[in-house]
């Protein structure tokens, strides 16, 4: 298991567009995984209000599903997504990081389920919420 | 009776395009991805030139999924502001030299977006066209397809609901 939590870490570290974000690991479980991005102005969404744009915390809500798939000890390799849906609860308030926290709660031989949250600073109102399904591919 | 002589064609090409890029050039993330659009008509086409940054797999190597999300998402506001816009401009109601010297107008705002990936990114430059389905007052909602090679063969498509922005304030 500690192997699979340190190649979730490294397989996520490792990619560009996660780095070109930046995007940091806070924590990761069996199935679990915890993301952080920092307030960037680069991903401002909304030029008026300086909000982050939803396509930024989409990319860190997908990332984090993957990990916590990657990161599932029933999961031989690595994952790709299938569907992904995202509801936006409310705007991130600017200035502030969003952390993310995803679950793998269910995985088939062939179909893992996820379940995710977005946050800001406030703990208790999600930015918003993302379930998805992705593969389980065997190990090349 | 004399008709208004219509405008010369180049005047009018200028003015919707000159609208067009301070809407999509006033996005700071738009900019980071180095998404551009084409436009034919009132028909936008969302560019997304390939670039090592947009990589989500090193090993196959495939556009990150977050990326096609937020290309598809960025397609599909942009596509559904500028429906409104069209109108507007067209009509005369908005004025578009205040639209391109950066007063621009608020942006729908994201309720749900799903995302259906059908085939991996490749690492190419990739095409998105939004169809606006239903636009009311309040809300919207939007289809969008991505291709790259091939356009029959789209290789992720996305359903959103977008909250639209309150006019005359």
């Amino acid at each position: 298991m500690v192997d699979k939590v340190k190649m979730a870490r490294q397989f996520t570290e490792a990619i560009p567009h996660a780095k070109a974000l930046g995007m940091q690991f806070t924590g990761i479980g069996e199935g679990t995984a915890e993301m952080r991005m920092p307030y960037d102005e680069r991903f401002v969404g909304d030029p008026e209000t300086r909000v982050i744009h939803g396509g930024a915390v989409y990319a860190l809500l997908d990332t984090t599903c993957g990990a916590a798939v990657i990161a599932h000890p029933a999961n031989p390799g690595a994952t790709a997504t299938i569907g992904l849906r995202i509801d936006y609860m409310r705007a991130a308030t600017p200035g502030q990081a969003i952390r993310t926290r995803a679950t793998c709660y269910h995985l088939t031989r062939t179909v893992a389920f996820v379940r995710a949250e977005a946050l800001d600073d406030d703990d208790s109102r999600p930015v918003a919420t993302a379930t998805g399904t992705f593969t389980v591919e065997g190990l090349a | 009776m004399s008709r208004k002589r219509p405008e010369p064609v180049q005047v009018v090409k200028q003015r919707r395009d000159d609208a067009l890029a301070a809407l999509v050039h006033g996005v700071p993330y738009i900019q980071f991805l180095g998404i551009e659009f084409d436009r034919r008509g009132d028909e936008l086409t969302a560019i997304l030139p390939f670039d090592d940054k947009l990589i989500g797999n090193p090993m196959l190597p495939a556009l990150h999924g977050g990326v096609t999300a937020a290309f598809l998402e960025v397609t599909a506001v942009i596509g559904l502001s500028w429906s409104v816009l069209w109108e507007e401009l067209e009509r005369g109601e908005l004025d578009a030299d205040e639209l391109i010297s950066g007063h621009l107008p608020r942006l729908p705002k994201t309720i749900d977006f799903t995302v259906d990936y059908l085939r991996s990114g490749l690492p190419r430059d990739a095409y998105a066209r939004a169809k606006v389905n239903r636009s009311g007052r309040r809300y919207a909602s939007v289809h969008v397809e991505a291709w790259q090679d091939n356009r029959s063969r789209a290789y992720a498509q996305a359903t959103g609901h977008f909250l639209m922005p309150t006019r005359n304030e």
